[in-house]
C-alpha cells in the first residue's frame, strides 16, 4: 500500500491548516457563503438536509487497518457511531459539526488520509478495480497509476474550477470492475501488438440525468505520457465545456455535442503544444510509487487447501458464503474475500465503529493489514489464506458481517436518498431495506443467482441505477414519491444503460413489481443463464408485460 | 480597481483607453477583438490588451510579441477558464505580464500565480473584504505542490523527490 512520504504529509497538513483558516474567515465574514461553498465542497463538506456531511477520500478504495481504526474513532468521537461507504469507494459521515471538521481532518492526516476533492467542480477521488493485485486477468496493477493521478490532480491550479465535477476510474484487468465506461475519463491498462503496456483512454461516459457510455479517445497511450495527455484533455474541457447550464456541463455533453472525432482532434492539437517533461512523472517517480504496491510476502501454499475443502464439505452455510463472497486469488492457496455491508434490513454500505474495528483486526490478522472498499459499497480483505477462511467466517459472524449475499439480489446499491440528501427527490434506503426483506431467504437468493439492483433517490444517479440489471429511480410526482424501473443496465465492459419498462410506481408497490420481474426471469431462463443474459436474449417484452400486469393489479 | 501582485497592492501603470490610436498615456490597456487586433500604438508606448476568457489562443498567437500585458477577464471566481488560457499563453511563449481581472478570491491566488499570472485586479469591495495580508498568506498556504508552478519560488514535490533521489545516488553521499 502507498505510504505518505514527508512531502505528502506536509501537503495534507497544509491543506488542513488552509481549511481551518477558511472556516475562520467564513465565520468572521472575510468569505461570503457563496465564496465559502466551493471551498468547503472541495474539502468534502456538504450541507445536507439535517446536518453537515463529510466525505472522506479512500483513494482507489484501498485502506489500511490503521486507517480503518481511525475512521472508527472519528465515527465515535464526532459522529453517531457509524459511517457510510459510498459508490465511489469513499466514506461519509452524516452528522459532524462544522466546528469539529478541522480536528477531524487533523486525525485523518495522522493516518495519511484527507477529504481533498471529494466534492466540487474538480477532479474527484480516483477509483479503481477493488480486486487490483488479486485478479488473475490483470495486465498490471491499476493502483500505482491511480496514486499518480491522485497526486497530480490534488489542488491542481488549473483544474480546480472546472465546468463541473470530473471522475476518473482505472482498471488493469480485462473484466472491468471499475465501470470505466461510465466515468468522465476511464483508463484501461492494455498491452499493444508489440507487447508494450500502455493505456486506452475513454472519455465522456457518465450517469446522472443524461447517461452516456464513454468513447475511446486514444486507443494506446504510452505509459510515460499519461499526465501530459490528461492535462491536454482537461484543458480542452476546462476551456470548452459548457458553463451556461450545470446540467449540460459534464464532459460527456461536450463530447456528445462536438463528436468524439472533433474532441480527439482538439485534445491532440493541445497535446502537441505541451512540453511533456514539465508535467509527466519521470520513470523513477513512477517506480517509486509502484514499489509500494508490490505483492505482500505470500506463503508458498498448495493451490487448494485441504482444511478449507473439509470445512466447506462439513458446513453448508460456510460453503454457501464462500460461493458468494470469495473471489479467486492469483496466488495459489489464497483468496480475496468480500465482506457484505448489506445485512438484511440495514442501510446498504453502513458500518458501525465496532464493525470497522472488527474488520481492521481481521485484516491485520488474516490479510496483511489491507482492506478494500468496493463501489458496490462492500469491503474486501484482499489476501486471505484459504485455510483461514473458516475462522474468518466465524469471526465475521460475531460482528454481524457474514451475510452471504455478494452479487445476489439483496446486495443492493443505494444512495443516501431523502433520508439524508438535500438533492434527493425520494427515499432510497427504505426501498433497499424492503427489497432485502422480501428476498431475504438465502436459498431463494442463490436460486435467482447474480442480479444487481441499484437505487437512486434522484436523477443525479449516485446509486448508478442506469447500470443496474434492475435500476430503480425515485422521483417526486405531484407531491408523492414515484419509482421508475429500468431493466438491462450493465456497468462492466459490456456496459449498457437500462431501459424504462413502464410508468412510475409507489414505494409500497416496488417489492411486488420486482418480484414479478424476477419470477418472469425464473420462468423463462435457460439452464444456468444469469438474469442479465436472459434479458439480453429475451428482450424487454416479457418483462414489460409482467410489469404492466403488476401495475394494473396494484391500481385495481 | 485595486491591483495586487505577490508583494501586495500596487499602483496600476496601465490606463484603459478605448483604442490604441489615442495619445498621451505611456502604457495603455485596450479591448481586444479577434477579428480586429489593435494597431501598434504610436511611439514606444507599452500596449496591453484586455480579453474575455472565451478568446481562443489561436487568435492571439500571431500577435503575442506586440503585447506588454494581457488582462484576462474572470466573470466569476467559479469560472476557471482564465487559468487554462493563462497556461496556454505561457506555453505559447508569452513573456509579458499576465493579469487576472475580476472577483477572484484570495484562496485562488496561488493557482493564478501557478498558471502564469503575475497580478490580479479586483473589484473594490472584494479588496476591502480580503485585504493584502490575506492574499499574501493564501499564496503561501500550500508550501509545495504536485504540479510545477510558474510562481517564483514555487516548489514542486516531483522536483524535490528527484533531487532527493539524485543526492542519494551521488557517490559518497551521506546515508
Amino acid at each position: 500500500m502507498y505510504r505518505y512520504d514527508e512531502f505528502d504529509d506536509a501537503f495534507v497538513r497544509d491543506r488542513v491548516a488552509q481549511f481551518r483558516d477558511q472556516v475562520t474567515r467564513r465565520l468572521s465574514g472575510g468569505l461570503t457563503e457563496d465564496e465559502f461553498k466551493p471551498l468547503r465542497l472541495k474539502n468534502g463538506v456538504y450541507l445536507q438536509l439535517h446536518a453537515y456531511m463529510l466525505r472522506i477520500a479512500i483513494p482507489y478504495g484501498t485502506l489500511s487497518a490503521r486507517q480503518m481504526r481511525q475512521l472508527a474513532r472519528i465515527a465515535e468521537t464526532y459522529d453517531r457511531g457509524y459511517g457510510h461507504f459510498t459508490t465511489r469507494q469513499n466514506l461519509q459521515f452524516n452528522w459532524p459539526k462544522l466546528r469539529d471538521i478541522p480536528d477531524i481532518l487533523e486525525l485523518l492526516a495522522d493516518v495519511g488520509m484527507h477529504c481533498i476533492q471529494t466534492s466540487g467542480n474538480c477532479i474527484r477521488n480516483v477509483t479503481a478495480d477493488h480486486f487490483a493485485g488479486v485478479a488473475a486477468d490483470e495486465i498490471e496493477d491499476p493502483r500505482p497509476v491511480a496514486e499518480l493521478i491522485r497526486q497530480w490532480s490534488s489542488l491542481h491550479p488549473e483544474f480546480d474550477y472546472l465546468p463541473r465535477k470530473f471522475k476518473i476510474a482505472v482498471t488493469g484487468a480485462t473484466h472491468d470492475r471499475a465501470a470505466i465506461l461510465a466515468h468522465d475519463v476511464g483508463i484501461a491498462i492494455v498491452r499493444n501488438a508489440a507487447g508494450e503496456i500502455g493505456y486506452r483512454i475513454i472519455v465522456g461516459g457518465g450517469l446522472g440525468r443524461t447517461p452516456m457510455i464513454g468513447k475511446v479517445v486514444r486507443e494506446f497511450l504510452p505509459k510515460p505520457e499519461l499526465l501530459a495527455y490528461l492535462e491536454a484533455m482537461m484543458r480542452v474541457y476546462n476551456l470548452e465545456g459548457r458553463r451556461d447550464n450545470k446540467y449540460k456541463a459534464r464532459v460527456k455533453i461536450l463530447v456528445h455535442e462536438i463528436g468524439i472525432e472533433e474532441f480527439r482532434a482538439r485534445v491532440e492539437a493541445e497535446y502537441a503544444t505541451i512540453d511533456g517533461s514539465a508535467t509527466n512523472a519521470d520513470p523513477a517517480e513512477a517506480a517509486r510509487i509502484a514499489a509500494y504496491f508490490a505483492p505482500p510476502a505470500y506463503e508458498t501454499l498448495p493451490a487448494e487447501s485441504p482444511a478449507f475443502a473439509a470445512a466447506k464439505a462439513a458446513n453448508p452455510a460456510f460453503a454457501a458464503w464462500v460461493e458468494n463472497n470469495v473471489f479467486p486469488h492469483r496466488q495459489p492457496g489464497y483468496a480475496a474475500l468480500t465482506i457484505s455491508l448489506k445485512a438484511i434490513g440495514q442501510p446498504p454500505g453502513d458500518a458501525s465503529a465496532a464493525q470497522m474495528r472488527a474488520v481492521a483486526d481481521l485484516a491485520e490478522r488474516y490479510s496483511f493489514g489491507e482492506i478494500r472498499v468496493t463501489h458496490h459499497q462492500n469491503l474486501v480483505l484482499p489476501h486471505v489464506r484459504q485455510a483461514d477462511l473458516f475462522a474468518l467466517w466465524q469471526a465475521l459472524g460475531a460482528a454481524d458481517l457474514a451475510e452471504a449475499n455478494v452479487g445476489l439480489i439483496t446486495d443492493i446499491i443505494a444512495c443516501p436518498g431523502l433520508d439524508y440528501c438535500a438533492l434527493a427527490t425520494a427515499r432510497s434506503i427504505p426501498i433497499a431495506q424492503a427489497l432485502a426483506k422480501r428476498f431475504a431467504d438465502p436459498a431463494r437468493q442463490r436460486e435467482i443467482g447474480p442480479l444487481e439492483i441499484k437505487i437512486s433517490g434522484c436523477i443525479n444517479a449516485c446509486g448508478h441505477h442506469h447500470v443496474g440489471h434492475i435500476g430503480i429511480l425515485g422521483l417526486e410526482k405531484r407531491g408523492a414519491e414515484s419509482y421508475q424501473i429500468t431493466l438491462g443496465g450493465d456497468a462492466t465492459e459490456n456496459a449498457a444503460l437500462g431501459e424504462i419498462i413502464g410508468p412510475g410506481i409507489a414505494a409500497e408497490a416496488v417489492p411486488d413489481a420486482i418480484e414479478r420481474l424476477v419470477e418472469t426471469y425464473l420462468a423463462l431462463r435457460e439452464k444456468d443463464e444469469p438474469f442479465i443474459a436472459a434479458i439480453r436474449r429475451l428482450g424487454l417484452a416479457p418483462f414489460k408485460a409482467a410489469f404492466s400486469g403488476e401495475v394494473r393489479h396494484a391500481a385495481a | 480597481m485595486p491591483l495586487l501582485d505577490r508583494d501586495g497592492f500596487k499602483p496600476d501603470s496601465f490606463t484603459r483607453v478605448p483604442e490604441a490610436g489615442e495619445t498621451g498615456e505611456t502604457a495603455i490597456l485596450v479591448p481586444f477583438a479577434p477579428d480586429a487586433p489593435p494597431a501598434p500604438p504610436a511611439g514606444n508606448r507599452a500596449l496591453g490588451i484586455e480579453i474575455a476568457n472565451t478568446v481562443r489562443i489561436d487568435a492571439l498567437r500571431p500577435h503575442l510579441d506586440r503585447f506588454a500585458l494581457i488582462a484576462i477577464g474572470f466573470p466569476a471566481f467559479s469560472d476557471g477558464r482564465g487559468f487554462s488560457l493563462a497556461k496556454q499563453l505561457r506555453n505559447a511563449g508569452f513573456r509579458g505580464t499576465l493579469r487576472a481581472v475580476g472577483p477572484l478570491i484570495a484562496d485562488q491566488f496561488a493557482y493564478a500565480l501557478a498558471c502564469g499570472f503575475d497580478e490580479v485586479e479586483l473589484p473594490e469591495a472584494l479588496a476591502t473584504r480580503q485585504p493584502a495580508e490575506i492574499w499574501l498568506a493564501a499564496a503561501r498556504a500550500i508550501r509545495a505542490t504536485y504540479q510545477r508552478s510558474h510562481q517564483a519560488g514555487g516548489v514542486s514535490i516531483l522536483d524535490r523527490r528527484r533531487a532527493a533521489r539524485a543526492a542519494a545516488a551521488e557517490p559518497g553521499a551521506a546515508p
